[in-house]
């Protein structure tokens, strides 16, 4: 039997996570520091080059491309909804801040794939690095993002990096999913014919479990690119530009109609990314 | 010296192989380990030795053990204990990099669901191979292609497994295993999942490569009719264990215990062809309704001395002779029902030796009717003689 006087003791002796937590990013912060640097400076050279490759075209070019480039994909019919929506952005003067999004966007998901998807694969073969990676992915994708903006902030400070940072946290999580799950799906049959054949590890990952487990890789970088999209606004909150600051200033001053504008800028850029790049 | 030589092969599942298999060489059955050790056996101290140049197969039922001590062999499971010799060298002794360059020069595989893969054309799928030994892309297409024709695929080059039939697709990865010219192929089951007839053709297609190639094969079916058309000798196998070696004669004439006898009764009972397997068609049929100049032109046009009578709905009335037609026609006070004569007929059910006693005496074919007395078919004297004669291999 617990006695009442112990139950007492049990919540005045509260158990300091907090304060471990703290420990633990400032032991990050004052020892890490310098390869922490190097990560924002990679991060940072990638969104400046990937926003000076897409203004580099008049914005009308730019809407023609995209437009060619959807008719190619898919259909003319996208290829008529991106010129519109596209169009429209530009129309409502928001096609620097649209450019500012999407080069962070292209930064996170090409950040989230290129640690993300070798992940997968590693989890698909190692029950031990499954085992870990579970609770962590799960913890990752059900903490409130606004919680991990601060040590994004602490480690990068106020600006792009530490958004783009806060975005691979949060959208990284279906890339791992989903190709440990393609390659999880990947018929036991297949990979023994390559066995059999005399296939080595890296033959039977290349020819056999990523082209079957392709389908659900792609839906993973769809996923990904779609939540990048959504953490568009809260990576604003620590300072990274584009179609996020709009929003929050309008929510700042209550201007209806700045932040309809903003966020319809964010949903056409949401569906025209969708469509030409998911599968129907 | 044989091509593969098994001696004593263990392969138990489970956490704690080797005290099971110690419990196993002490004399403990099956059930034991599974209930104080948690693990299964799957191969139970098989023997066996495949020669060069024969086709050796591996029969039994679901949970014999027949797919695994396959894939001993070429260790795509490995074994508890044992040692698996091919061509004098200990498979059980190569590292990882060695087990890899053996199967590549010595094995070609083919699975009971085919394994090809979906995203590769079926060129694509028979060159896998051929990749794996990275032969040069030129020689790689050529060697593919052959391999496609040798199995009648010629011209299905650039479809997805997922356009062909079951049939068809076992062919390609017949190919993918015949193109990289091994020393030895292991088939799986390979034709379990088609069905009787494809079965069948692919079997005889099994065959007359075999004859073009000779090479070795060890091949696994639970079909003991498969077992005794495809194979020079025969392992037959239950719950892990190999009960018996031999070739035809041996399985079939000494069965060893009784499961084997139960395998072998059953296709003895199935080898029993009864009326209604080798009867045929009737060319032509005679209608009460039809007069005698009707029956001669039928006759005539069908070079038959005889014709059978029935009713609209088939049922059987008689036979009819050409004398008799001849006679109706020649005599006004003859009716034509009249000349309608009865012979024995047969019943579908009704065995070869039966058929046999009936049809010895008779001069014309032999009527077959149900319960109902409908004609369901005849058969001719030269059938019966020929289906005992080639029965008569089986059963001396």
């Amino acid at each position: 039997m617990i006695k009442v006087n112990n139950i007492s003791q049990l919540i005045s002796t509260k158990i300091p996570i907090g304060n471990w937590v703290e420990f633990l990013v400032n032991f990050l912060i004052n020892n890490f520091s310098g390869p922490l640097e190097g990560f924002a400076g990679i991060i940072e050279w990638m969104v400046n080059n990937f926003e000076a490759l897409l203004s580099y075209f008049h914005p009308l070019v730019f809407i023609l491309i995209f437009a060619i480039l959807a008719w190619g994909l898919k259909n003319y019919k996208l290829s008529i909804f991106v010129a519109l929506g596209l169009g429209l952005v530009f129309n409502l003067q928001m096609w620097d801040p649209l450019l500012t999004t999407l080069a962070s966007i292209i930064t996170s998901v090409v950040v989230a794939l290129i640690i993300g998807i070798p992940i997968g694969i590693i989890k698909a073969h190692s029950k031990i690095i499954d085992l870990i990676t579970r609770p962590i992915l799960d913890f990752m994708q059900t903490i409130p993002p606004f919680v991990y903006l601060i040590p994004a902030l602490m480690f990068f400070g106020l600006g792009t990096v530490s958004g783009v940072i806060a975005t691979v946290v949060f959208a990284i999580a279906p890339p791992i999913r989903l190709t440990y799950l393609g390659i999880q799906q990947v018929d036991d049959e297949l990979k023994e014919a390559g066995h059999a054949f005399g296939a080595n590890w890296w033959e039977i990952l290349m020819k056999i479990e990523l082209p079957g487990a392709m389908p659900s890789i792609m839906m993973g970088i769809n996923q990904c690119i779609m939540l990048s999209l959504s953490m568009v606004v809260i990576a604003a909150m620590i300072g990274a530009g584009g179609l996020g600051k709009p929003v929050l200033r309008s929510l700042n001053v209550v201007d209806i109609g700045l932040g309809f504008e903003a966020g319809l800028g964010v949903v056409i850029i949401a569906m025209v990314l969708d469509r030409m790049f998911g599968r129907e | 010296m044989g091509k593969i030589e098994v001696r004593n092969l263990y392969k138990i599942f489970g956490n704690q192989p080797q005290k099971a298999l110690g419990m196993i060489k002490n004399g403990s059955t099956k059930q034991e380990v599974l209930n104080k050790n948690n693990s299964t056996v799957g191969v139970d101290d098989a023997s066996f030795e495949v020669e060069e140049g024969e086709i050796f197969v591996i029969m039994g039922l679901s949970g014999s053990g027949k797919s695994t001590l396959i894939r001993c062999v070429n260790r795509l499971i490995e074994p508890t204990a044992g040692s698996i010799k091919v061509d004098g060298q200990e498979v059980l002794g190569f590292d990882k990099k060695e087990l890899r360059e053996f199967r590549e020069k010595e094995f070609g595989m083919v699975f009971q669901n085919f394994a090809l893969l979906p995203h590769r054309t079926v060129l694509e799928n028979a060159m896998f191979g051929l990749e794996i030994q990275k032969v040069e892309k030129q020689q790689r297409i050529k060697r593919s292609k052959e391999a496609l024709n040798a199995v009648g695929l010629d011209g299905w080059e650039d479809q997805y497994p997922e356009q062909l039939s079951g049939g068809m697709q076992q062919r390609v990865g017949l190919a993918r295993a015949l193109a990289v010219d091994p020393e030895i192929l292991l088939m799986d089951e390979p034709f379990s999942a088609l069905d009787p007839l494809i079965k069948k053709e692919m079997q005889n297609k099994l065959l007359d490569l075999y004859e073009e190639m000779k090479r070795t094969i060890l091949f696994i079916t639970h079909d003991l009719d498969e077992a005794l058309k495809l194979g020079d000798r025969i392992a037959i196998m239950k719950e892990g264990k190999i009960i018996q070696i031999g070739d035809h004669e041996d399985i079939l004439t000494n069965a060893t215990n009784d499961y084997v006898e139960n395998f072998v009764e059953d296709v003895n009972r199935s080898r029993v062809l009864t009326a209604k397997d080798i009867m045929t068609q009737a060319i032509a049929l005679l209608y009460p309704q039809d007069g005698p100049r009707t029956a001669l032109h039928k006759m005539k046009n069908n070079e038959l001395g005889s014709l059978f009578v029935v009713n609209r709905n088939k049922e059987y009335k008689g036979i009819i002779y050409i004398e008799d037609v001849v006679d109706v026609i020649n005599n006004d006070d003859l009716k034509f029902t009249d000349i309608i004569k009865d012979i024995t007929n047969a019943d579908p059910e009704d065995n070869l030796k039966k058929l046999f006693a009936d049809i010895a005496d008779l001069n014309v074919p032999l009527p077959v009717t149900n319960d109902d007395n409908k004609l369901l078919g005849v058969i001719v004297k030269t059938n019966v003689l020929a289906n005992l004669a080639s029965e008569g291999k089986f059963d001396q």
